[in-house]
């Protein structure tokens, strides 16, 4: 039977009957859900330029064949365990980089359900030689246009574009850093000669970028067949094999899978990148640990304006119980203007959070390290609006709801009589 | 003629600071459209009792009974229904919400009930105001009228449910004569036509004198009536 227009009603007069304590008591709640949403924008935007560097481009289950010493020696087969052995120097026996059967596994994986897509790649260690200069380095061949679908390759290619490595069997994207050095420039030609002796002369496509100096320098990009050449072997010849999942969180189990079956090794993207994730679960802690901390403050000034409000308002009370309102209705009013309060105020830092982030995000952010990135980025996910409004409602409703208590308890009695 | 309001055996102590019986063994009752007064000197108990028969003050034995309902154990939330349907409360002082306007004031105990729509709320309430002749303060705000301004809005206020049983602590303490006059015709006319009950505390010995029945306190006992 409770009428909440009236109950609305009266918690608003109340409100606006004292608007300089509800203006400051607002105003902190903007400022910390302001805070709150624009450090957890810069935050994950962060977060999201890292991924983009790391985790876009690094496959969920990297499948390769390692070359390491057998972990169980002839001897140890042969030898009753308890006998005493030492090996000494023990080192891998000769074999081939190359996956066995790749094209068998490479198409048992493309049906697995699981799979939202693989690419074969084969690696060469070469010399690139310009003019009188000779450069070590690693020229992967790729299906160019499968790479950048699946792992953004597309992002890490400057002077040129992807569809010109994959119509040009001899062109190549070559390591910025290596066009540095050798000062190339997009359609100059470059000899790349493989470690088993042939040369093979290149057309400079593009320029490939990945924002870590280090590989940069080394790392070009040629197709698929151009780099079967360079390594002499044959279509079958696939060194490694990337492979996309549809859901990241099921490559630890897959890749176990994956290297029992087949003999290889195959990394997941968690052990390859463990710490990474344990640096954006830290910024985001922190960011949450400051927006709390300013709600907190913020609540506790409502609490302090509405325990006021509360003493001021005792004839209201007393007259409004005496005509009828229950003290749940005069609770209700109460706790409506704490959370009319987190409301207003929190909405308006949403605006101020998104104004600040929108301002970020306009701050020039130029480094040679990130070739797709020209401002401070700034991630606009609705979600955290979302969050930052439930903070302020919830964090007012708590600061509200002891004061309301009282108000709910008041006897109009002691009042009445007290007059 | 039926009962609208039956008191038992009631007796309430206040216990701070020391134990003082204040209402001692009281029996009252009202009649449906019986207007009664009660008189008796300053601190004889008259408001104390008065709050109890309106439900308000819980802390007392005895038995009351409101409309043939028991209200004597009953939730307060109960209780808090029974005054907004039932009970029209006119305080010793005048007790208006000082930030709403004189008609939101008188409409408050009919929005809280809810039966009717605003419109028809805010009719009832211009005709409540209009009866006591203070129809042009409507629109001003509470704490901007008079004294005995504020008192006739708190008894529109209390008129504005229809209730059964109108109660009333002094009500016309702050009115001039004529104006006390005005209220006492009002009062008078809503138990003849309306059947509407009263029961008034008063100082006014001619007022106590043309009501239909008078109530003499003293002590905490009810003494003739
Ligand atoms: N909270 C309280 N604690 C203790 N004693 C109280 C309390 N309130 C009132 N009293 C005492 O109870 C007695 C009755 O008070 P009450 O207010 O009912 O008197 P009253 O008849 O209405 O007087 P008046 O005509 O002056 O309004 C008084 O003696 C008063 O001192
Ligand atoms: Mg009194």
């Amino acid at each position: 039977m409770t009428n909440y227009g009236i109950i609305l009603e009266i918690s608003r007069t109340h409100l606006l009957s004292r608007m300089k304590q509800t203006s400051i008591a607002a105003l902190g709640v903007t400022f910390g859900v302001g805070m709150f949403i624009t450090m957890i924008s810069f935050m994950t935007g962060l977060n999201g330029l890292l991924d983009g560097l790391i985790l876009n481009r690094t496959p969920h289950i990297h499948i390769y064949n390692e070359i390491e010493p057998s972990s169980i020696q002839p001897i140890e087969r042969l030898a009753d365990p308890a006998d005493f052995q030492i090996i000494r120097s023990v080192k891998p026996k000769k074999g081939e980089v190359r996956i066995h059967n790749a094209l068998p596994i490479l198409s048992q994986l493309k049906r697995d359900a699981r799979v939202k897509g693989v690419t074969p790649q084969v690696n060469a260690n070469v010399f690139y030689l310009a003019g009188s200069i000779e450069l070590n380095g690693i020229v992967t061949g790729i299906n160019v246009m499968d790479e950048v679908e699946l792992f953004n390759f597309g992002d890490y290619i400057v002077d040129g574009n992807p569809q010109d490595l994959a119509k040009n069997d001899r062109g190549i994207l070559l390591g910025a850093g290596i066009a540095k050095k050798m000062s190339l420039k997009v359609g100059d030609r470059i000899q790349v000669s493989s470690i088993n002796g042939g040369i093979v002369p290149l057309k400079i496509v593009g320029f490939f970028q990945s924002g870590l100096a280090e590989v940069d320098k080394v790392q070009s990009y040629v197709n698929l067949r151009t780099a079967q050449q360079l390594v002499g072997g044959g279509s079958n010849y696939i060194s490694d094999l990337n492979v996309k999942l549809w859901d990241m969180e099921l490559a630890p189990s897959m890749s176990k899978e994956i290297s029992a079956q087949h003999d290889l090794t195959a990394i997941d993207i968690n052990t390859a990148n463990a710490q990474f994730d344990t640096g954006s679960f830290v910024r985001n802690l922190i960011t949450y640990v400051v927006a709390i901390t300013l709600l907190t403050v913020a609540g506790f000034g409502i609490y302090n304006i509405l325990n006021m409000l509360i003493y001021e308002k005792m004839n209201d009370i007393a007259i409004l119980k005496a005509t009828g309102f229950s003290g749940r209705d005069v609770q209700q009013i109460f706790i409506s203007q704490a959370m009319l309060i987190g409301l207003v105020g929190g909405v308006l830092g949403l605006l101020l959070g998104l104004a600040l982030s929108v301002m970020i995000d306009g701050i020039p952010f130029d480094t040679p390290a990130l070739p797709t990135i020209s401002t401070y980025p700034i991630n606009y996910d609705s979600t955290y609006y979302l969050i930052g409004i439930v903070f302020a409602l919830v964090s007012t409703f708590l600061a509200g709801y002891l004061p309301s208590k009282r108000a709910e308890r008041i006897d109009p009695v002691d009042i009445i009589r007290g007059q | 003629m039926s009962l609208i309001l039956e008191a038992k055996h009631i007796n309430k102590h206040f216990r701070e600071p020391v134990d003082f019986h204040v209402i001692k063994d009281v029996h009252l009752s009202v009649k449906r459209g019986e207007f009664v007064s009660i008189m008796g000197k300053s601190g004889c108990g008259k408001s104390t009792l008065l709050y109890i028969l309106s439900t308000m003050d819980t802390d007392y034995t005895g038995e009351l009974r409101l409309d043939d309902e028991l209200l004597t154990g009953q939730t307060a939330n109960r209780l808090a229904e029974v005054r907004n349907e039932k009970i029209g409360f006119v305080f010793q002082f005048h007790y208006l919400l000082p930030e709403f306007s004189v008609l939101q004031n008188v409409m408050l105990p009919a929005r809280k009930l809810g039966r009717k729509s605003l419109e028809e709320i805010e009719h009832d309430a211009m005709e409540k105001l209009r009866l006591l002749g203070i129809d042009d303060q409507a629109h001003k705000k509470a704490y901007r009228i008079s004294g005995g301004q504020k008192q006739r809005v708190a008894i529109a206020r209390a008129l504005i449910n229809d209730p059964h049983i109108i109660m009333g602590d002094e009500p016309t303490g702050n009115l001039d004569s004529k104006n006390s006059d005005i209220v006492f015709n009002i009062f008078r006319e809503l138990s003849h036509e309306k059947n509407l009950s009263l029961l008034v505390v008063t100082h006014d010995h001619d007022f106590a004198a043309k009501t239909d029945r008078l109530i003499e306190m003293e002590d905490g006992r009810i003494i003739s009536g």
